[in-house]
């Protein structure tokens, strides 16, 4: 079993820190630049403009994309030949908390009762161990709340039709409007238990976002729910025009036969995430 | 795109309008939108007069040495919505955030002739270039949510709800 060296493990978490605030995601940055060029209508238009010099300016300057820079998610993939125990999970959320700090970041995490001064302890993780994988991938994506707070789940009967489910996906989009900051990423996860369906719709992120999926069925209706949406004609800012999503991202679990739990996520133009593949 | 300056302007401004002002905001989130309404509802002392001033609902993130402020988007205004009404009573000119209002929110903008702005939302890093400099206010206690005076040039702002009630927007 191989040992992670924590002290380069620490700087490695502390870079994709500052990538992820400072840095449009390749895939993200170049459906944005897309959405520019085929857009006709002129206040939309000019939205996106806003957006992508925004990106410029961000990464030059070493500025956060968004002032809500989130509360930060931290999604482990452990291969086989690799040992991790709490210290090494320990690093890893210290690091973030401190490349937080340490980029002039905004410290966004409460106490959910008591609310308080907000700090920046708290970063959330989630673990899967993966069998033919080999070392470890660490995703990091800061969520923030504009776009969190129009999260839904639905409990589906079993034999609902999978056009039932495409309305649900739909009315979340509608419903997130211009406040969750358009043209969005929308994760769906389908099936599992509660919990896992809405954790799917945030892992859908962490894929490529300019590929199609794998799964047939997942990809029609990617496909079909991206058309679908882009007919609401939310667009950038609210203002209208042809892109209210760059892309709709759909994972799926195995489930119980006496139900269907879908999870909807939407993200913001900015799809804050940056990632590590540590190979051993 | 129109500059602007005076808030004695607004009036003439109509739904969909795309401005460029310069002057002074003050941000003002969740937590500062909270305890400005308990100190109205208690009849105490304002640690600012709201009369013809513009609330800019943002908190920056840390500033880094060098620079006038850290990234300063807009958040989500619907969360002011059930605190707003007090605050234009009291004299608010202009509120500046993100997304859709309740209709009571839209109402109180004809009521009390006040205007409704948006920024960009999620382009905080761009808007910094556009303050010249801030200074904390009120409520230095809640951090990123305390009231700052921001001066600010040529700030990118769409009007969203005009003093006659218009909105672009359907109701929340």
């Amino acid at each position: 079993m191989n040992l992670m060296n924590t002290k380069k493990l620490k700087s490695e978490v502390e870079k994709i820190v500052a990538e992820s605030s400072f840095c449009i995601r390749k895939d993200v940055f170049k459906l944005l630049k897309k959405a520019y060029r085929l857009e006709k209508k002129l206040k939309p238009k000019n939205a996106l403009k806003l957006i992508i010099d925004n990106a410029v300016i961000a990464k030059k300057k070493s500025l956060a994309i968004c002032q809500d820079t989130g509360l930060p998610i931290i999604f482990l993939e452990v291969g086989k030949n690799i040992s991790v125990n709490s210290k090494i999970i320990e690093a890893i959320k210290l690091s973030v908390e401190r490349a937080y700090k340490k980029n002039y970041l905004r410290p966004s995490i409460v106490d959910a009762v008591k609310r308080g001064k907000s700090s920046y302890t708290g970063a959330l993780l989630h673990i899967d161990f993966v069998s033919d994988l080999k070392g470890m991938k660490i995703a990091l994506l800061p969520k923030g709340f504009g776009c969190e707070n129009k999260s839904q789940l639905r409990m589906f009967n079993p034999t609902v039709d999978i056009s039932e489910i495409e309305d649900f996906i739909i009315s979340v989009v509608k419903k997130a409007g211009p406040e969750a900051c358009p043209p969005f990423v929308v994760g769906v996860g389908i099936g599992g238990t509660s919990d896992t369906a809405l954790l799917l719709a945030k892992k859908a992120f962490l894929g490529r976002i300019d590929c199609l999926n794998k799964d047939k069925d997942l990809r029609l209706m990617e496909k079909r729910l991206l058309k679908r949406v882009n007919l609401l004609k939310i667009g950038p800012m609210g203002l209208g025009g042809s892109t209210t999503a760059l892309a709709v991202k759909i994972a799926k679990a195995q489930t119980h036969i006496a139900g269907l739990p879908v999870g909807v996520n939407i993200s913001c133009h900015a799809l804050r995430s940056a990632f590590i593949n540590i190979k051993l | 795109m129109n500059k602007i300056s005076k808030v004695s302007d607004f009036k003439k401004l109509s739904a969909g309008d795309e401005v460029q002002f310069s002057g002074a905001i003050y941000t003002g989130r969740d937590q500062a939108h909270k305890k400005l309404v308990e100190i109205l509802k208690a009849g105490k002392k304002m640690p600012l007069d709201l009369r013809g001033k513009i609330i800019y609902y943002c908190g920056p993130t840390a500033t880094r040495p060098g620079h006038k402020i850290g990234s300063c988007g807009p958040t989500t205004s619907q969360r002011m919505d059930k605190l707003t009404e007090p605050l234009l009573k009291a004299g608010l000119s202009a509120m500046i955030g993100k997304g859709r209002r309740a209709k009571s929110v839209r109402l109180a903008c004809k009521k009390y002739k006040s205007v409704y702005f948006l920024s960009p939302g999620g382009c905080g890093a761009l808007l910094a270039e556009r303050v010249t400099s801030k200074k904390i206010i009120a409520f230095s206690e809640l951090g990123p949510e305390a009231i700052q005076k921001l001066e600010v040039k040529d700030f990118p702002l769409i009007v969203a709800i005009d003093t006659k009630g218009k909105s672009i927007y359907s109701d929340l």
